[in-house]
């Protein structure tokens, strides 16, 4: 299966700039099907990024965060070729990872 | 009728006591072994409980067991109006030393706190990401930093609401 994240990493002096699109339903048990039952919730209730061994960004989400979650921050320390981790798990255990290079 | 086998109703009701006696024994066990590694956890674990509080104030409290002071060094960039409320982008920014998370809640959604993301040093105490808005409400973004809490927080309002409504 296709990864279900998508990662740009990019460095610029000694700041690492991440941005991450990850295709993810985020249901968040509030919404009717068109048969009008309600869509029970499942979205992504942590992702992480590390860098080196180490975390540079912990999100915690709730069901609040948009379809297909979309996140940027920056970080000190990554060098281009570097290798940044990311990995998410949602509230019925499904998880994913993936590495990207930082460019 | 009722008074015809007083033994067996009495011994009927003997069963239920006792049936009743070892649920609740089970369900004290139940809590009192289902509880201790939640709270052990809880320092670095997915904050459930905070995910599950309606309105701004007592979400704030749930995550962080504090109150937040407003600051005009927490910037939260978002738009005045949102057409679509599913996909409302929001970035907060902030000049404050020492940050060690940053949280965003939607007041009027049926649970405040959307996100909540921890700071390790040496990442900039800055984030964009994309909420959901179920109506027009006061977005406000919640910055630890040292210890403390601050806070800046903005009304957006929402054409259509992100909630299915």
């Amino acid at each position: 299966m296709a990864s279900t994240i998508r990662i740009r990493a990019t460095s610029s002096g000694d700041t690492t700039e991440v941005q991450a699109l990850i295709q993810h339903p985020m249901d968040s048990g509030f919404v009717k099907n068109s048969a009008g039952e309600l869509i029970p919730p499942h979205f992504i209730q942590q992702l992480t990024f590390e860098h080196g061994g180490k975390p540079v960004f912990v999100a915690d989400w709730g069901p609040a965060v948009s379809k297909d979650p979309y996140v940027k921050f920056s970080f000190k320390g990554g060098k281009k070729g570097d290798d940044l981790k990311i990995s998410w798990i949602d509230n019925k255990g499904a998880s994913d990872s993936s590495t990207a290079k930082i460019q | 009728m009722i008074h015809s086998s007083p033994g067996s109703v009495d011994a009927t009701r003997r069963l239920i006591l006792k049936g009743a006696a070892v649920v609740a024994l089970a369900g004290l066990a139940g809590i009192r072994f289902g509880l201790a590694p939640a709270l052990a956890a809880a320092n670095d674990a997915y904050p459930d409980a905070a995910f599950k509080v309606k309105g701004a104030d007592g979400a704030i409290q749930a995550l962080y067991g504090k109150t937040a002071e407003k600051s005009d060094k927490v910037r939260m960039d978002a738009p005045e109006i949102a057409e679509n409320g599913a996909v409302v982008p929001v970035s907060v920014t902030t000049s404050l030393p020492d940050v060690t998370s940053i949280a965003i809640f939607v007041a009027e959604n049926p649970n405040a706190l959307a996100a909540s993301y921890r700071i390790p040093a040496g990442t900039m105490p800055s984030v964009a990401n994309r909420l959901k808005m179920a109506k027009t409400s006061n977005v406000i973004a919640v910055v630890e930093a040292g210890g403390k809490l601050y806070s800046a927080s903005k009304e957006i309002k929402v054409t259509i609401g992100g909630c299915g409504g």
